[in-house]
């Protein structure tokens, strides 16, 4: 072979060799898949990840996804292969389309120190908080809420965010919420809904930030947030808007995943949702009810407790999921 | 010449691979999808909407950027002025810079607390129209096609002989006879085909349609698949989708190749001037306008990216460990697929000039056109195949690395093809007797023949692919996960999350590498110039 071709080829392969990629060594550490607002630094992920991390000798790591629901398609996509050890941050209404996988196990959890209004028993999720979902306004701007579900629909002087069904657990539970009040009719009541939506967003954080922005007067939330805005920036003009249906209402689990190659770290982390070292971080961290009898603070007392709770159950929904989020898309495109 | 040469093997083992590999992507789609029966789609109101949706937005976006093209580039054509060189160079960028660069400097003019908005804001009144939706979409895909279209109308009018000018200012013909007789029948023998082109630009558009629409309303098919996979898991739709969209694109180019007559253009010629125009007043205020206004169009999105990436959050994401990642994955994706998609591109062109020189004009069509099929099934809809594929297969997270490189390869690979096909040929009309005769073979005719004649072309090539790479969204899209991104996924993330200033940061320095590049080209045709001389 001619030198300088010999030459130039070794060049090449000097700098060919530039590109491997080093490789990350393994360590002991547990994976767990959330939503992106569960884990950024103002929510109460980074205090409980320290606080589990000092009891375990081991590195925690969330993994921020949108909201809850992308949190399970996540899953459903990796499959067997996933990373995740634990997930956490789906709710009560996707507990069975979640079983159906077959990607979750079991906790064996006693559950007896939970205080939730209806015995909790299921062996596969563990709940860690609830909460009630809720349009918030800021009564600075907005006179005259509506006192309804139904008045929100027919108003159009109000301008609404809310959260795609498809992708997050407070999108999902309106679409929930509209079914319990509308049934039939909610293809219509969407249509009307659609004219007031400056936009559907992909998660609780993307909508609830344009509305602290101003772009609308109202946002799908929970009927805590406004503690968030009481607690920790004194302000008390941002409230939630009392309906009179009932209120939708939400409770978020976790569960551990199958084939996780951390099982006794992951029970071990089930068994910490339970502590009070993470249901502390609940109230004011996440801005949720906490599911075990820890105090709440005072300024709990000054949000809207809804009269009257819906929901569905999560077969029901697991059987009609497709079906609603259908007419849901059908009636927003037409 | 009835049997295949030693030198048409990898070439022809490349493209059969090539072929296979969307086959199997194509056969997984197949097998996903419980029945064949795509009437399913058209009985669907949803899918029915967003079928609607991608044509219509597709023909809007084409009808504008056209329209808008023909008297901003005959505009052009008439006049010089100070920083024409500089614009022109401006309008080659658009299209292959990263989508999601140009579409934040568009939201940092046209959104809801742009520039724009704070100038309504000043005057207490909202922004009369959101960013979101259509009105995005079509702002978008008019800022990438129109500087594209005019640079091939412009060049079709500096095709126009000198002697049509002299003729026409010896007849007296003035403005719009002149236009009428001279000038747009040279646009005329290109309006088709370029029409066809941006039409499947726009249809297929991934990136775009991803960051400004989205919403139920404003959702094309290629999206669709996207979402019926990421958001719903249903794997059964996104493949039904993705069938659908091949159909429909190569109904698409068989349709376009069918209609339009494409004369080659060389896109590195410098036309005549029109030294025999007929001015006047009117006329110099109405090319000014028109100048003006593609200038204030695609001049400012650019500037604020660099404007707005200057800020408070630099030191913060410079220091960030993701951000380094994203731009190492990024840097090693692009350097990959770009290789790959210029060797695979030489090898495949060593067999079609083989043929081609031996008058077998159709095979080698045929070679080629395996090589470029990525352009019926778009990026998206491979990703989705293989996506399935490999999900059965096994460890999804270790092997996503080298689909998206593949993906990026096979998506760079037509444009390569084009650059590199007419080039190789001449090379091997001028020296392959030559060769013969010396015994230059292999590496050594790699060396002193190809490499010497065509080193400007194909590092060009290089750097097209490595841009059009470095900024790809749509095979990333379905692969990226928290522990793999590349820079235009982060910047999305970004975005998604109304992080302005980290994203308008990450923009900066994918414009900068981009823009990097092309000096890279642009030096090195000017050292082929010294060479030359």
């Amino acid at each position: 072979m001619d030198n300088i071709v010999k030459n130039k080829l070794i060049t090449l392969i000097g700098l060919a060799a530039l590109f491997v990629m080093p490789t990350q060594a393994e360590q002991q550490n547990l994976t767990i898949y959330t939503y992106s607002s569960f884990a950024s630094d103002w929510g109460p992920g980074p205090k409980i990840e320290a606080a589990f991390e000092k009891q375990c000798q081991c590195d925690l790591k969330f993994v921020a996804l949108d909201d809850g629901v992308s949190v399970l398609n996540r899953l459903r996509l990796e499959g067997k292969n996933s990373e995740a050890d634990i997930i956490l941050g789906l709710d009560d209404s996707l507990m069975a389309t979640a079983k159906e996988t077959g990607l979750l196990s079991e906790h064996n959890i006693d559950s007896s120190s939970l205080k939730l209004s209806k015995p909790w028993n299921d062996d596969t999720f563990l709940p860690f908080d609830y909460g009630y979902f809720a349009f918030i306004y800021n009564s600075e701007k907005l006179k005259n809420p509506p006192s309804s579900l139904a008045e929100l629909v027919k108003r159009d002087d109000l301008s609404i965010i809310y959260q795609d069904p498809r992708t997050s657990t407070p999108g999902l539970g309106l679409m929930l919420w509209m079914k319990s009040v509308y049934g039939e009719q909610s293809s219509e009541a969407w249509k009307k809904l659609a004219k007031k939506t400056v936009t559907v967003t992909k998660g609780w954080s993307e909508a609830y930030s344009m509305f602290l922005k101003g772009e609308s007067d109202m946002v799908l939330s929970y009927t805590t947030s406004p503690a968030y805005h009481i607690i920790a920036e004194g302000k008390q003009q941002y409230k939630a808007a009392n309906f009179s249906e009932g209120h939708y209402q939400q409770t978020e689990v976790a569960a551990m995943v199958k084939n996780s190659s951390n099982k006794t770290l992951a029970k071990a982390f089930m068994q910490f949702i339970l502590s009070d070292d993470f249901q502390s971080q609940i109230a004011t961290g996440n801005w949720m009810y906490p599911v075990t009898d820890i105090t709440l603070p005072t300024e709990f007392k000054q949000l809207t407790k809804p009269v009257k709770t819906i929901s569905f159950s999560s077969d029901e929904i697991a059987e009609k999921r497709k079906t609603w989020t259908r007419e849901w898309l059908t009636a927003l495109t037409d | 010449m009835k049997t295949i040469n030693r030198v048409q093997l990898p070439g022809l083992v490349l493209a059969i691979s090539i072929f296979i590999f969307v086959l199997m992507a194509i056969a997984t789609l197949l097998k996903y999808s419980p029945s064949l029966d795509l009437t399913v789609i058209w009985s669907d109101t949803y899918y029915r909407h967003i079928t609607q949706f991608s044509f219509y937005q597709a023909l809007l976006s084409t009808l504008l950027s056209v329209l808008l093209a023909i008297p901003i580039s005959h505009a052009l054509f008439r006049r010089e002025f100070f920083g024409k060189k500089l614009l022109l160079k401006l309008f080659a960028t658009t299209l292959v810079l990263p989508v999601l660069v140009a579409i934040f400097g568009l939201l940092a003019i046209y959104g809801n607390s742009g520039l724009l908005a704070t100038f309504f804001d000043y005057f207490e009144q909202p922004l009369p129209f959101s960013i979101y939706g259509l009105n995005g979409i079509l702002l978008a895909h008019v800022f990438f096609n129109t500087p594209f279209a005019c640079r091939l109308f412009l060049q079709s009018l500096q095709a126009i002989p000198e002697q049509q000018h002299q003729i026409a200012s010896q007849l007296g013909l003035k403005h719009l006879n002149k236009f009428r007789f001279v000038e747009w029948p040279a646009i005329k023998g290109q309006l088709a085909h370029i029409t066809g082109l941006i039409f499947m630009l726009c249809f297929t558009s991934f990136a775009s349609v991803m960051a400004l629409g989205g919403g139920p309303k404003a959702t094309t098919i290629e999206l669709a698949i996207y979402q019926a996979i990421k958001f719903d898991f249903d794997l059964a739709t996104g493949a039904l989708l993705a069938l659908w969209q091949i159909c429909l694109c190569t109904l698409l180019s068989i349709f376009i190749q069918k209609f339009t007559s494409h004369n080659e253009l060389n896109t590195q010629q410098q036309g005549d001037k029109n030294s025999f125009k007929y001015d006047s007043f009117f006329s110099k205020c109405w090319d000014i306008a028109w100048i003006s206004a593609i200038i204030i169009f695609v001049v400012p999105p650019l500037l604020m990216v660099i404007i707005a990436g200057i800020n408070s959050e630099l030191l913060s994401i410079l220091t960030d460990n993701t951000f380094w990642k994203a731009l190492k994955n990024s840097f090693l994706i692009a350097s990959f697929a770009s290789i790959i998609a210029v060797t695979s591109a030489f090898f495949i062109l060593l067999t079609s000039r083989q043929w081609r020189l031996h008058g077998f004009q159709h095979r080698a069509d045929k070679v080629e056109m395996f090589g470029a099929i990525i352009l019926v099934t778009p990026g998206i809809v491979i990703s989705t195949g293989l996506f399935l594929l490999l999900r059965e297969a096994g460890n999804l997270s270790h092997l996503s690395f080298y689909i998206v490189v593949a993906v990026n390869a096979m998506m760079a690979l037509p444009f390569v093809l084009k650059s590199l096909a007419q080039p190789m040929l001449n090379n091997a009309q001028k020296y392959e007797k030559l060769c013969a005769s010396l015994g230059v073979f292999s590496l050594n005719r790699f060396y002193w023949i190809e490499w010497k004649a065509l080193r400007v072309t194909i590092l060009h090539a290089l750097c097209l692919s490595f841009v059009l790479s470095i900024g790809d969204l749509s095979a990333i899209a379905l692969f990226g996960s928290q522990s793999f991104t590349t820079l235009p996924l982060y910047l999305f993330q970004l975005l998604g999350s109304y992080q302005m200033q980290a994203a308008a940061v990450v923009a900066l320095v994918l414009l900068i590498l981009s823009v990097l590049v092309f000096v890279f080209i642009e030096k090195l045709f000017q050292e082929k110039r010294v060479i030359h001389d």
